[in-house]
C-alpha cells in the first residue's frame, strides 16, 4: 500500500513552474531552428528544379512555332538561311506510336500480374518472389532493357524497328503498373470482396465487375504515370528503334522519338538544330506535367 | 387509446404494449363484475350467484400471475424507457390490486351465503349504493389506464369521499342493529366486514387511480387525499 | 407435436392462458421445423492454432430469429461465417462436422458454393455498397444466378427495395451512385441486395453496431418483418439487441454453445451460471 502512495506522492508533486517555462522556451528556440533547416533545404530544392524549368523554357519557347510541329526533319539551315526549317513531327508522331504500343502491351500484362499478387499471392513465396523482381524492374537501369531487346529483337530481325522500340517501352510499363495495381486493389476493404462473394459471385466475376471497379481510378493513374515514364525515356529506345528522320507508320522499320531525336539534334552542333532540340526538350516536359496533373487530379478525385 | 405520441418504431414492441394494458382492461372488467356480482348477491338473496362470485375469484388469481410474468418478460425483453416503464411498471402493481379486490369481493361472497340464511336486517339501501360508486371509480380507473387518461384518474382519486360516508353509516347502524337485539349479532357483524370490505376496495380504485396518474404523468400524487372515514373513532351509546 | 403448426408463421397458443387474444413475441413459443441443423461443429483458422469452435450443435427455427451472443472471441461470428462457408476465402481456415440444411451438409465440398451462398445470405457489419448505382446494387446479385428480362429486374429491384424499408426514399433516384446514401441507407441496401437474391436464411454479423439509435430501431423492426418470410440468425455484441429482436438466444464462451433457450426465458431464468453472469454483467 505504501508503495503506491509513494509513487502516487512523488507523481503528482507540485510543478516547478520556472524550471518548466526554461524548457519551454528551448523546446520552442529548437523548434524554430529545424523549421528553419527545412524551409532551407526546400529552398535549395525548389531553386534547381525552377532553374531547370526555366532554362527549359527561355531556351525552348522561342523555338515553339507551327513548324516545328508540323514538319519532320529537315537539314541544317546553318549557312542557308533561305532552306526550310526544320521540324519534330516524326519525333512527335514515333513517340506516341511507340509509347502507345508499350502502354498496349504493358498494361494488360501488368494489371494481369498485379491482380494476381493482390488477389491470390498475397502472402506465398511465389508472390513474394515475383513482386521482389518486378520492384527490382522498377528501378532497373533501362539501357539494360533496351540491350534486352537488341538481343532479342533487333538481332533477329535484322535491323531497328518501332515494334522493338514499342516492346523496350513496354517491359518498363509492366512494374509500374504492376504495382499501381496491387496497391489500389489492397487497398480495397476485405468487407466488399466478403458482401460480393457472400451473394455467391465466383472469384473471378468478384474481381472483375467489383474490385476493378472500385480501383478502377487508381489503375487509371497508374497507367498515366507509366505512360508520362515511358514517353521520356532515351536509352532503350537507343537500341530498339534507333531513330530515323521522316514521318512513318511503319513499325517493322526504324522509328523516330522525341527524346532520340532531341539527343542526336543536339549533338549536331548547328544552332538551330539545337535550338530544335530545346523546342522538343519543353514539349516533353510540358507532356509529361500535363500526364501527371490530369493523373494526380484523377487519384484526388477517388479519395 | 394511447396519449398523441408516435408509436413506437418496432411494430411488436408497440403490440406488446397494448397487449399489456388489454389484460389490465380485462382484469378490471372481471373484477368489477365480481364486485356487483357479490353485491346483487348480497341484496337478493341469491346464494347461486354468491358460490358462483366465490369460484371465479381463481380467474383473477391466474391473470395477476400471468400479468406479473408478462410484465417480467417485458422488461427483460424490451429495456422500456420513461413512460413505457412506468407503464409496465404500474400495471404490475394495478393487477396486484384487482386481484386484492377480487379477494374482497370474494370474501363478501362468502358473507353474503350465511347473511342471506339469516332473517333480513335493515334494508341495505346503503350497500346497493356503495356497490354502485364502488364500481363507478373502478371502471373510472381502469379507463383512465387503457386511454392514458390522467384528468379521469384524477376524478376517481378525488372520489373516494362519498364512499367512506356511506360506510360510517352503515358502521353506527350495524352496532345499532346489534345494540337492539343480540339476535342480530351475526348477520349484522357479517354485514360490517362486507361494508368494511367494500370501503377497501374502494381504496384500491384510488390506489388504482394514483398509479395511472403517475404513468401518465411521471410524478406521483403526494397530497393526502380526501378521506372521510371516521369510523375508526365511531362510538354508539346504548339506550339508557 | 401438433401436426397444423408445421411451417405454420404463428406458435402455437397455448402461452395465452387465460386471456387469449393476440400472439406477441414475448410469449416466447418457438417453431417446432427446423430450416438449419448443426451438428458436432468443429472450426479451426489454421492447423497450428486451437479450436475456434467445439463440437456445436444448434438448431435454428424455420422463420424466427436466432440469435448468437457472447464476449468477443467467443465463436459466434465463426459460427455464422461458417453457414455460408465464407471461410473458403482464407486458406488455412477449415470446419468440420455438419451444416445440414433439408438433408444436406452445406460444408461438404461437394455442395455447389455459389448455390449454397444464393440460398444463405449474409449481411456485414459495415455496409458495403458496390461502387454503382443502386440499381446495379440489386440487380448485381440476381444477375449472378437468373436470367431475368429488363421489366422482370425492375420488378424484382422494386421488390427487395420495398422489403428493406428504403423504397420510398430512393426510387425517384435509382440511377444515383449508391455510395451518396447515409449509413443507415446504405446497410438498409445491403440488406435489400442479400434480400434480392431470394434466400431462405439470412444471416446478419452485427449489423448495427456501425450506425446510430434510430436506425438500429428501423433495422430491428425490418427483421422483425423479414422473418415472416425468412429465417433469421443474428451475431451481436449487444445483448439487449438479442433480447429485442430474437425468438431464440444462445449464448457462447470460449467456442463453446453453453446455453440456448427462448429470449423470454434467456433473460428472465438461464439456467446455466455462465449464461447468467455474462447476461447480468458479471463478467465478459
Amino acid at each position: 500500500m505504501s508503495a503506491t502512495t509513494d509513487l502516487h506522492a512523488i507523481a503528482m508533486r507540485p510543478r516547478d513552474e520556472s524550471a518548466r517555462r526554461a524548457r519551454g522556451r528551448r523546446r520552442h528556440l529548437v523548434d524554430q531552428a529545424v523549421r528553419l533547416f527545412c524551409l532551407i533545404a526546400t529552398a535549395i530544392g525548389v531553386f534547381f528544379l525552377a532553374s531547370i524549368l526555366v532554362t527549359l523554357i527561355w531556351r525552348g519557347a522561342p523555338a515553339i512555332d507551327l513548324t516545328v510541329f508540323i514538319t519532320d526533319f529537315r537539314p541544317t539551315t546553318y549557312g542557308e538561311p533561305d532552306a526550310e526549317k526544320g521540324g519534330l513531327l516524326h519525333a512527335i508522331l514515333g513517340s506516341f506510336v511507340q509509347a502507345g504500343m508499350g502502354v498496349a502491351v504493358g498494361t494488360p500484362i501488368g494489371i494481369l500480374v498485379g491482380t494476381y499478387l493482390s488477389e491470390y499471392a498475397r502472402q506465398t513465396a511465389l508472390g513474394n518472389a515475383v513482386r521482389f523482381v518486378s520492384d527490382v524492374l522498377l528501378s532497373a537501369p533501362s539501357i539494360l532493357v533496351g540491350l534486352f531487346i537488341y538481343q532479342l529483337v533487333v538481332l533477329p530481325m535484322g535491323g531497328f524497328s518501332g515494334i522493338a522500340g514499342g516492346l523496350a517501352l513496354s517491359i518498363i510499363v509492366i512494374p509500374v503498373v504492376v504495382r499501381t495495381t496491387e496497391d489500389m486493389l489492397t487497398l480495397i476493404p476485405n468487407t466488399l470482396r466478403e458482401a460480393v462473394v457472400a451473394l455467391g459471385a465466383p472469384k473471378w466475376k468478384m474481381i472483375t465487375l467489383v474490385a476493378y471497379r472500385a480501383a478502377l481510378s487508381g489503375m487509371v493513374t497508374g497507367i498515366l504515370l507509366a505512360f508520362a515514364r515511358i514517353a521520356g525515356e532515351t536509352a532503350p529506345l537507343l537500341l530498339t528503334s534507333f531513330g530515323n528522320n521522316v514521318v512513318t507508320w511503319d513499325m517493322s522499320k526504324a522509328m523516330a522519338s522525341l527524346p532520340v531525336t532531341i539527343y542526336q539534334q543536339a549533338n549536331s552542333g548547328f544552332p538551330d538544330l539545337i535550338q530544335i532540340a530545346w523546342a522538343g526538350a519543353l514539349m516533353i516536359t510540358t507532356g509529361v506535367l500535363l500526364v501527371n496533373i490530369i493523373a494526380r487530379t484523377l487519384l484526388r478525385k477517388r479519395i | 387509446m394511447p396519449n398523441g405520441s408516435a408509436s413506437h418504431i418496432v411494430k411488436s414492441y408497440e403490440e406488446d404494449l397494448k397487449r399489456l394494458r388489454e389484460m389490465i382492461a380485462r382484469m378490471g372488467g372481471l373484477a368489477e363484475r365480481q364486485v356487483a356480482d357479490a353485491a346483487d348477491a348480497l341484496i337478493r338473496r341469491d346464494t347461486r350467484l354468491a358460490s358462483e362470485v366465490v369460484t371465479r375469484d381463481k380467474l383473477l388469481d391466474d391473470m395477476e400471475r400471468e400479468v406479473e410474468q408478462f410484465c417480467v418478460r417485458l422488461l427483460a425483453l424490451r429495456q422500456p424507457m420513461a413512460q413505457d416503464l412506468r407503464l409496465i411498471i404500474a400495471c404490475m402493481k394495478i393487477s396486484q390490486d384487482l386481484e386484492r379486490i377480487g379477494d374482497y369481493a370474494r370474501n363478501g361472497a362468502k358473507r353474503a351465503i350465511v347473511v342471506s340464511e339469516q332473517p333480513i336486517l335493515g334494508s341495505l339501501n346503503g350497500f346497493e349504493r356503495m356497490a354502485e360508486l364502488v364500481q363507478e371509480n373502478l371502471k373510472g380507473a381502469i379507463d383512465a389506464l387503457v386511454e392514458d387518461d390522467h384528468a379521469k384518474a384524477d376524478e376517481v382519486w378525488a372520489n373516494d369521499a362519498p364512499i367512506d360516508g356511506i360506510y360510517n353509516g352503515i358502521f353506527r347502524e350495524m352496532l345499532t342493529f346489534m345494540m337492539e337485539d343480540p339476535r342480530n349479532i351475526t348477520a349484522a357483524t357479517h354485514l360490517l366486514f362486507i361494508a368494511k370490505n367494500m370501503e377497501r376496495i374502494g381504496d384500491h380504485a384510488t390506489n388504482i387511480a394514483e398509479r395511472v396518474h403517475f404513468a401518465v404523468l411521471g410524478t406521483p400524487l403526494t397530497e393526502d387525499r380526501p378521506k372521510a372515514d371516521i369510523s375508526a373513532s365511531a362510538v354508539v351509546n346504548p339506550p339508557s | 407435436m401438433n401436426s397444423e403448426t408445421q411451417g405454420d408463421i404463428a406458435p402455437q397458443a397455448a402461452a395465452t392462458g387465460s386471456f387469449g387474444g393476440m400472439q406477441v413475441r414475448s410469449d416466447a413459443v418457438l417453431n417446432t421445423d427446423i430450416r438449419i441443423s448443426i451438428r458436432n461443429l468443429d472450426f479451426f483458422y489454421g492447423a497450428a492454432l486451437p479450436k475456434a469452435l467445439k463440437g456445436i450443435n444448434l438448431d435454428f427455427p424455420n422463420r424466427q430469429v436466432t440469435g448468437l451472443i457472447g464476449p468477443s472471441g467467443c465463436g459466434k461470428s465463426t459460427l455464422l461465417r461458417v453457414m455460408n462457408r465464407m471461410y473458403s476465402l482464407y486458406p488455412g481456415q477449415r470446419a468440420e462436422g455438419a451444416v445440414l440444411m433439408d438433408g444436406v451438409n452445406l460444408i461438404d465440398p461437394s455442395v455447389d458454393i455459389n448455390e449454397l451462398r444464393s440460398k444463405v445470405g449474409m449481411v456485414f457489419q459495415k455496409p458495403t455498397p458496390f461502387p454503382m448505382t443502386i440499381y446495379e446494387n440489386i440487380a448485381f446479385g440476381v444477375r449472378l444466378h437468373e436470367k431475368l428480362s429488363k421489366s422482370e429486374m425492375d420488378q424484382r429491384v422494386e421488390w427487395a427495395l420495398s422489403r428493406a424499408a428504403i423504397w420510398g426514399e430512393v426510387k425517384d433516384r435509382l440511377q444515383a451512385n449508391a455510395m451518396s446514401l447515409s449509413g443507415g441507407q446504405q446497410q438498409r441496401l445491403c440488406i435489400a441486395r442479400t434480400i434480392a437474391v431470394r434466400p431462405e436464411v439470412i444471416l446478419f454479423d452485427e449489423p448495427t453496431s456501425a450506425l446510430d439509435p434510430i436506425s438500429t430501431l428501423k433495422i430491428e423492426e425490418l427483421i422483425d418483418e423479414l422473418k415472416r418470410d425468412f429465417t433469421i440468425a443474428i451475431v451481436t455484441h449487444n445483448m439487449q439487441q438479442a433480447a429485442r429482436c430474437a425468438d431464440q438466444v444462445a449464448f457462447f464462451y470460449l467456442g463453446e454453445l453453453i446455453e440456448v433457450a427462448p429470449a423470454a426465458e434467456m433473460f428472465t431464468a438461464p439456467r446455466q451460471r455462465k449464461t447468467q453472469e455474462y447476461i447480468t454483467g458479471r463478467f465478459g
